[in-house]
């Protein structure tokens, strides 16, 4: 089969070279069925052997931190959802808590306590989308489904909070949009009840499973050097026994983890297999964790802090007083002004360190806005990870290291 | 060839064609609603009751979809290899008998189409020409994912044709024969006084081996390499649409009940009534006689009986390609051929020895 070397971009140098004479190339994606968003690795196959690869990135870049720049801070949230859309309420948090230590505001007790249950329900979303992509790619559909289910009623209970599934926009600087119905909690424990047992039986179907076994153990396996030298967070470096957990290791003040009791899941190998294995602990210590959460946050109690500046005033103000008239009119068509300064906060998000940086020279727009996204330097690692395994393994290794498209190009 | 007989193997044929033809859309909405009722979901509920008119529904969109031929294709071939996947699949149940003889006139009329004196050998040499339409399909697509499935599909081929061939052998042996019909007529009766007398229970090993080999001979999941969805995108068929997808995926359901039917033949008792049966045969053949006459109203409904015994045990079957298929994950090409080559190749041949060992012992 012939393969033109000129087809490959034009941009290449000489270290990235693929191409050798008389070798077979392939392309997964940017349009392929195993390359969930659009990357694209191209691969120089020996049989079925991947001698060489080369990840791409870019295909599904937006701008998004570009536009961070130039858009108040509140119309900026929105994109925060677009970014790993598979966990938008994290991105959310994350978000605004690096605006609210830029301005100096502390939110009360109970919007950290919504906040706290709002990442650990993102993290199992996106834990089970993980999971069960990952054995879709390896031909377990089932057990996709089954996890898949669970998922639709988690978003039913983020519906209930912003009335939004996909792309939530849920928290504001300085409280959240809305306050979470009565219902919510209960709601939220009648799903942790159905969402426990169908984890051990997603356990029960794959986890001593031969093929899954057999398929995933020392496949994309990263020692933990590898994984340190990658700058891996989140459960790829934990599953190659790096003891790192943000919501242990720097419980932040504005959620609530200093409080809770959990357990920090490591591997051994760094495989696939130990990924897997962390991402399913992973979920039974998120439902123990908002089960926690959920006995204590508070049924009552202010979810704004007493901040003029980021508080939309109430309606009845709005319509009969003239000076709330044009503070909601100038909150609305200028944004609120946030004072010159730094900040950067990051939260342990389901993939791991999510972070916001951003930079305030005054005004109602950023000066600078950078996003940490996980998946980016998972991306990194995944050519030392497959070199030298079967194409079947690229697509078990690219599915473990969860890379979302959204927040890997932004 | 008189009369009778041409009629007889006028029914035989279209009986079966009949059947194989229509199971396709049968078992398509039966993996369909399976796979809907193993993970929680619906599956197709709206045309027709039970969405039991989404299979044909779906035939007549593919009959009517534009015929497209990519532009750097192998056009004959490309053309061809469809057809070279699907006709040796209906092939090879020419000779799977699915009830006994009767008697009419005389004559001893065979429920099987084609009784060859090669037997299960015809079986075993049509089946594999199947793998020729998938390395036509895969080459002549021009295309790297196709290419990949279709050489995954030559080697899978090799290394299960083995096994597959051996593990009948143990059979073959026990039944002196390579008669189908021999086969079926060895297993009949009890051993220990309650079990039946099936391939299954005399020869476990050579059972699990021909199941195991027969999954792979269909390109079923957990062995769906050739296709091997997400990975090279649908393997040998990715370039192919319309009817000629459509004839890929009747292939692989004619594969799978021929599949079934084998394993039903060789370890299951083939058409032997199912225990309690028995006593059915007088009322169906009563029942029968009232619609027509011919030959004796008891063998009628023998015959009737034996048809609708072989096709519970075929559905089995093939509920249990569906079963497995939602169920398991997928083998990596080296683990298949490891599990081809290393473990059910020495098996398959150490069932073979003892096999007849015991024989020559006089011990089975």
């Amino acid at each position: 089969m012939k393969t033109d070397a000129t087809h490959y971009g034009g941009h290449q140098d000489e270290s990235d070279e693929i191409y050798e004479d008389s070798k077979v190339y392939m392309n997964i994606g940017p349009s392929h069925p195993a390359t969930h968003g659009t990357l694209r690795v191209m691969v120089r196959l020996s049989g079925e052997t991947i001698e060489k690869s080369i990840s791409e990135m870019g295909y599904l870049h937006r701008g998004k931190e570009k536009i961070g720049e130039n858009v108040t801070y509140h119309k900026f949230r929105p994109h925060t959802d677009r970014m790993n859309y598979c966990s938008s309420l994290a991105n959310n948090v994350a978000y605004d808590m690096a605006i609210e230590r830029v301005m100096g505001l502390e939110v009360p007790e109970r919007t950290r306590y919504i906040r706290t249950i709002c990442v650990e329900i993102s993290r199992i979303i996106d834990h089970l989308i993980c999971v069960g992509i990952n054995a879709v790619d390896l031909g377990a559909f089932s057990f996709f489904l089954y996890g898949f289910h669970q998922r639709e009623e988690a978003y039913t209970l983020i519906e209930m909070l912003c009335g939004a599934r996909l792309t939530t926009t849920y928290t504001r600087v300085g409280g959240l949009g809305w306050e979470p119905p009565p219902e919510f909690l209960p709601a939220l424990i009648k799903w942790l009840d159905g969402f426990e047992p169908v984890v051990a039986e997603m356990d029960k179907l794959l986890t001593d499973n031969k093929i899954w076994v057999d398929r995933t153990k020392g496949v994309g396996a990263f020692t933990r050097e590898e994984a340190l030298a990658y700058s891996f967070t989140g459960p790829c470096a934990r599953a190659s026994n790096v003891n790192i957990d943000l919501r242990r290791d720097q419980p932040d003040p504005l959620l609530k983890y200093g409080e809770l009791d959990f357990e920090v899941p490591l591997g051994k190998n760094g495989d696939v297999y130990d990924r897997y294995l962390v991402r399913m602990e992973e979920l039974r210590q998120s439902a123990r964790m908002l089960r926690q959460l959920a006995a204590k946050c508070p049924d009552e109690g202010p979810i704004w802090v007493d901040d003029k500046r980021v508080v939309i005033p109430p309606k009845d103000r709005v319509y009969n007083s003239m000076e709330a008239m044009i503070h909601h009119f100038k909150f609305f068509m200028e944004g609120f002004d946030v004072p010159p300064g730094e900040a950067y906060t990051c939260i342990e998000g389901p993939n791991g360190e999510l972070g916001f940086y951003v930079i305030s020279k005054g005004g109602p727009m950023a000066w600078r806005m950078r996003v940490r996204a996980p998946s980016f330097w998972m991306y990194q690692g995944l050519d030392p990870m497959i070199k030298g395994e079967k194409i079947a393994d690229l697509v078990a290794s690219l599915g473990s290291i969860n890379v979302i498209a959204g927040e890997l190009d932004r | 060839m008189d009369r009778i007989e041409l009629i007889w193997m006028g029914v035989k044929i279209g009986a079966v064609v009949f059947t194989m033809l229509s199971s396709v859309p049968v078992m398509v909405w039966v993996e369909r609603r399976g796979s809907a009722l193993m993970q929680n979901r619906l599956g197709p509920n709206r045309v027709g009751p039970l969405g039991i008119l989404q299979a044909p529904v779906d035939v007549v969109k593919l009959l009517f979809k534009e015929d497209f031929i990519p532009a750097h294709v192998e056009k004959v071939i490309f053309v061809l290899a469809p057809a070279v996947l699907l006709i040796p699949a209906f092939m090879t149940f020419a000779v799977v008998p699915f009830a006994g003889d009767i008697a009419i006139d005389g004559k001893a009329l065979h429920a099987q189409i084609a009784d060859l004196d090669v037997g299960i050998l015809y079986v075993l040499a049509i089946s594999s020409l199947g793998v020729y339409g998938i390395i036509m399909a895969g080459w002549a697509s021009n295309n790297k994912y196709s290419m990949i499935g279709s050489l995954r599909s030559s080697a899978q081929m090799i290394s299960y044709e083995l096994s597959l061939g051996l593990s009948v052998l143990g059979m073959i042996m026990m039944a002196e024969s390579i008669h189908l019909r021999d086969i079926v007529a060895a297993q009949s009766g009890h051993i220990f006084g309650f079990l039946p007398r099936w391939g299954v229970f005399t020869q476990p090993i050579g059972f699990i081996v021909f199941l195991t080999a027969s999954f792979a001979e269909t390109n079923r999941l957990p062995f769906d390499l050739p296709e091997g969805e997400s990975e090279i995108v649908a393997g040998y068929h990715t370039e192919y649409g319309a009817m000629k997808f459509a004839l890929f995926f009747m292939a692989e359901y004619m594969n799978m009940l021929v599949a079934s039917a084998l394993i039903s033949t060789l370890f299951f008792g083939g058409f032997q009534l199912l225990p309690g049966m028995g006593r059915l045969i007088d009322p169906t053949g009563a029942l029968i006689a009232k619609f027509f006459t011919a030959g004796n109203p008891a063998d009628w409904g023998r015959l009737a009986l034996e048809a609708v015994s072989f096709s519970i045990k075929v559905g089995f079957f093939m509920w249990f390609f569906v079963w497995v298929r939602w169920t398991l994950p997928r083998f990596r090409y080296d683990q298949l051929m490891n599990l081809g080559w290393k473990v059910l190749f020495p098996l398959s041949l150490a069932n073979l020895v003892v096999t007849a060992a015991l024989m020559y012992l006089r011990v089975i």
